[in-house]
């Protein structure tokens, strides 16, 4: 039997074989792969890109002090872009899970319509939740915008939830008593995370605290736009910087709301903010890379 | 005579979207290719594949004689040159015509009919690149082809010659595809007549109708009966298996309509039934595979199964640590509608509105407010946010676990009912008063910030919402006039009654103008309403009732023409004996006899009696009599005929057959 490492080496080596950039997780509080710059950059513009990642992915509204079996603050996706999509996109998914060790012709594949909509991102596609004997693995998207842009080279997103594939494939019932390596569980690996941010994302974080980092970053990452519009020599710009800013507010406004502190009038205007903040530097991203400014540089 | 194939290989989709798409192909196919004739066209489709059968199209079109109209003969002969050159041939092949300016050259030309094979390569790209999805996807770049998922390959075959086109870089040809995991993992060539079979080779069953029987009869014994699900599972599947698997029977504990909600919506199962009715501790899975040799699929649905419903307990547990009712506070952090605030101002709003409705309608007041304040509470529960589907139910089934009175629990439960014109009303008179004060709150307040339904565009559901109003207030005949709660907004009472219009045409079958006969006349409680409208159709048929109609126009048209707005009061000492004054006493009789009278048939029996008089009137007497006096009286005659007996309905609606006024 595999290990919780077992797999996602299995599907790291998978997509690597296949041309994929195998990167690192972004070191920064995201809720979800998409948001890491991998995904949200990369898919803009013209150039191809392949990549594959586990991203730790926060949701705290999500968090259950580590007492539901099933339900996690912090999971881990495997994210994988392909842009654009090859033609044989799912076939090479199945594959991938052949590659883990499922025997396909034992088991119920079915694709279930999910589209798939993200409002502080601008961005939207359609696609499936890939369902294995009546389980969700995995989300399927055909991205069609980003940051407010229609996208030309049409990427796949394929996220894998890790978690739920490896309870699966180890028959196990909690996450916490999947075995993360030999003779180490889940629970030894995360069960403190999910208790401890639990309690600070529900209870003891400071709302106060909470809005001023979320003005300052806010505020970080608007005065970066807007020196990226004075300015001429783009090559060089910090736009990503300026997209780090805006990650942390959007953690932040989900903490804030896992805290009950967004009430109904505030919650539009917040969303439209960080919205702003993600467009704006997805423009910036997208008038970097294009030919003209290179040639410029 | 040819027959056609085409088949559209596409990644899965969407179940829903798989009728609509096969309707608007065949049609779009039918409007470019009538004229081949192929009259028998079928459709079929899988999640895979959108599938099209002509049989017996003509190899080609029928020939066609077009005629060109070329110049006057007066134009000379210059004229006639040219337009003869233009056609490509000479002056002596053209003919005459003469038309109103004189006599001119034609020229009849033969059209040879296009040959099928050309006519479909040349139309089929717009044909399929056209059908019409209601979200759709581009993947060959932004300005491609939009397509409900990307088309990956295009079979379409003229008996065995392909029909060479190309949609989205994917070229048509002469191989399909089979089953994703069962099927030849290399493309495989069919021909019109091998086709069906080598699917079935394949694993994939074409038909609709065959996934359908082969799923119907594996499905087992006591199986909940569930068309809705079964329609869906077709589209899901190619080589449709089923499984009966079970789960430990302590879950049984969870109310009933939990665990329906996680087999049926979320996991797509049939539910199992125990002879008494109750839910067996089992359920039906229809699989994409075949069959499930190894027992793994089944057990992993269990696994699935268990842990959705230890997930609902667990909801359940986490949930009754706080009341309904302490939850109340926390509805203000959830938005309603952005421009309407949060449901905590609706709950209160809500809550005045069923005081208001209770006092109405007679019921108790206190559990009105309390049910109403109550109603909106499960959404902040774990339940909810999970199975949004059961919000209300939720609320109902906590409600009574926390010893809240079950007139409450029940109309808490019930009170997002109606939701369509199938759906039953709430059970209870304070489960209907609140859901009557749920939906006119919505309406109120939509209307109010301008948020109203236009065309085809309803974001809110207003006209459901109205829907629900009406049908409740009808179904359960309550004696409530709907036009006091609509006061002060402007715009919703035309729109409430327009949806009392369509229910009872569409719902209680009666004739139109029978409807806005009773309509033309300001309507208490919508039981009365229908009880007018019912007591119209019932007399319509009989012998005087349109003749009198008629006259009631002709009426409605002197007074108009001669200004009378409000009446005098008839002077019988100036009423001519003869006609006019057995109008009089006749009416004076039936005004009687129908104030007396408790039902509205009676009453308009009554009133069709008169149809004798008012003939005999209008042919006998003359309304405008020089003598001022007498035309003044005549007129206010008249005028009480009409204003009285248009308390029941405004007859002048009602479209007649004979002679009209």
């Amino acid at each position: 039997m595999d290990t919780f490492q077992d797999t996602i080496f299995k599907l790291k080596r998978y997509w690597a074989d296949r041309g994929a950039v195998i990167q690192e997780p972004y070191d920064l509080e995201v809720g979800a792969g998409t948001m890491a710059p991998e995904t949200f950059l990369r898919v803009l513009g013209p150039k191809p890109y392949n990549v594959a990642y586990v991203q730790p992915s926060r949701r705290p509204a999500d968090g259950r002090y580590g007492e539901n079996p099933n339900r996690l603050y912090k999971h881990q996706q495997l994210q994988v872009i392909l842009k654009p999509s090859p033609e044989d996109v799912l076939d090479q998914y199945l594959g991938s899970l052949e590659a883990i060790g499922i025997d396909l012709r034992k088991h119920d594949i079915k694709f279930e319509e999910d589209n798939w909509e993200a409002p502080t991102l601008g961005a939207w596609g359609v696609g499936w939740q890939v369902m294995l004997d009546g389980l969700e693995i995995t989300q399927f998207t055909y991205f069609q915008q980003c940051g407010g842009m229609d996208l030309d080279l049409v990427p796949a997103e394929i996220t894998y939830g890790l978690e739920r594939i490896v309870a699966f494939l180890q028959n196990v019932e909690s996450v916490y008593d999947i075995e993360w390596a030999p003779g180490v569980k889940y629970a030894h690996v995360r069960l403190a995370d999910e208790e401890q941010f639990s309690t600070y994302n529900f209870e003891t974080a400071d709302v106060a605290f909470l809005w001023k980092s979320f003005e300052l970053h806010e505020a970080e990452c608007q005065r970066l736009l807007q020196l990226f519009a004075k300015t001429k020599d783009r090559r060089r710009f910090p736009v990503l910087p300026a997209y780090d800013q805006a990650l942390k507010c959007s953690n932040l406004f989900n903490l804030l709301d896992a805290r009950g502190a967004i009430s109904v009038t505030e919650r539009v205007a917040v969303i439209a903010r960080v919205r702003k903040l993600a467009v704006g530097v997805a423009e910036a991203w997208v008038a970097q890379q294009s030919p003209t400014e290179q040639e410029a540089a | 005579m040819a027959d056609f194939l085409l088949e559209i290989g596409t990644e899965e989709i969407p179940d829903w979207m798989i009728d609509p798409a096969l309707a608007d192909l065949r049609t779009k196919f039918h409007a470019s290719f009538g004229e081949f004739a192929g009259d028998a066209l079928q459709t079929e489709a899988t999640p895979r594949r959108l599938v099209l059968i002509a049989k017996d199209l003509l190899e080609r079109a029928p020939d066609t004689q077009a005629i060109a109209q070329g110049p006057y003969v007066s134009a000379g002969p210059k004229a006639a040159e040219g337009f003869a050159k233009k056609q490509g041939t000479t002056v002596d092949q053209l003919a005459k015509a003469q038309d109103a300016k004189g006599e001119r050259y034609v020229f009849h030309q033969h059209v040879e009919g296009q040959a099928v094979n050309d006519a479909l390569r040349e139309k089929l790209p717009g044909i399929v690149a056209g059908i019409h999805f209601p979200k759709s996807m581009t993947w060959t770049g932004r300005t491609g082809v939009r397509f409900i998922r990307p088309i990956r390959w295009i079979v379409a075959l003229l008996d065995d010659v392909v029909v060479s086109f190309e949609v989205a870089d994917v070229k048509s040809g002469n191989t399909t595809r089979g089953h994703r995991i069962l099927g030849s993992k290399t493309p495989v060539p069919v021909t019109n007549n091998t086709y069906e079979q080598v699917l079935r080779d394949n694993f994939v069953l074409l038909r609709a109708d065959d996934r359908r029987s082969r799923i119907e009869s594996a499905l087992g014994t006591n199986v909940h009966h569930d068309p809705e699900l079964l329609g869906t599972l077709i589209y899901f599947t190619e080589w449709p298996s089923v499984i009966r698997g079970s789960f430990d029977s302590s879950y049984l504990q969870l109310p009933r309509e939990i665990l329906s909600t996680v087999m049926r919506h979320h996991q797509r199962y049939f539910s199992v039934l125990k002879p008494d009715g109750s839910l067996a501790p089992e359920f039906v899975a229809v699989t994409n595979t075949d069959g499930d040799p190894d027992g793994l699929i089944r057990h992993g649905n269990e696994r699935v199964l268990r842990a959705r419903f230890n997930d609902a307990r667990f909801f359940w547990e986490v949930d009754q640590r706080r009341a309904l009712f302490d939850r109340l506070p926390d509805l203000d952090k959830v938005t309603f509608q952005a421009k309407l605030g949060s449901y905590g101002e609706k709950a209160k709003r809500m809550s005045a509105l069923a005081g208001e409705l209770a006092e109405a309608l007679k019921a108790d007041k206190g559990t009105a407010t309390r049910a109403a304040l109550l109603a909106k509470c499960d959404l902040t529960t774990d339940m909810v946010k999970e199975f949004t589907e059961l919000q209300g139910v939720v609320g109902g089934l906590y409600a009574k676990t926390q010893g809240e009175p079950e007139a409450i629990a029940t109309a808490v439960y019930d009170h997002y009912k109606p939701v369509s014109m199938e759906d039953a009303i709430p059970r209870t008179l304070e489960g209907q008063i609140i859901a009557l004060a749920d939906k006119l709150d919505t309406l109120r307040e939509c209307f109010r910030v301008g948020l109203v339904p236009t065309g085809s565009k309803d974001p809110f559901a207003l006209r459901r919402a109205a829907q629900g109003v009406v049908k409740i207030l009808f179904d359960a005949r309550l004696d409530l006039e709907l036009a006091g709660f609509c006061e002060g907004v402007p715009g919703l009472l035309p729109f409430m009654t327009e949806r009392i219009d369509f229910y009872l045409r569409e719902v209680r079958d009666f004739a139109y103008d029978e409807v806005h006969a009773a309509l033309a006349v300001p309507f208490g409680s919508l039981a009365d309403l229908e009880d007018r409208t019912e007591a119209i159709h019932y007399i319509r048929p009989t012998e005087d009732f349109e003749p009198l109609a008629a006259s009631f126009k002709r009426i409605k048209n002197i007074l108009r023409q001669a200004e009378v707005e409000h009446a005098a009061g008839v002077k019988s000492e100036l009423l001519v004996p003869g006609p006019e004054k057995d109008l009089f006493q006749a009416f004076e009789q039936v005004r009687e006899q129908a104030a007396q009278s408790s039902s509205y048939r009676e009453k308009l029996t009554y009133i069709a009696s008169l149809r004798p008089k008012v003939d005999l009137f209008f042919d006998k007497i003359l309304v405008n009599d020089p003598d001022p006096v007498i035309r003044e009286n005549r007129l206010a005659l008249l005028y009480s005929l009409l204003t009285e007996f248009s308390i029941i309905a405004d007859f002048s609606e009602i479209v007649t057959e004979g002679p009209r006024a």
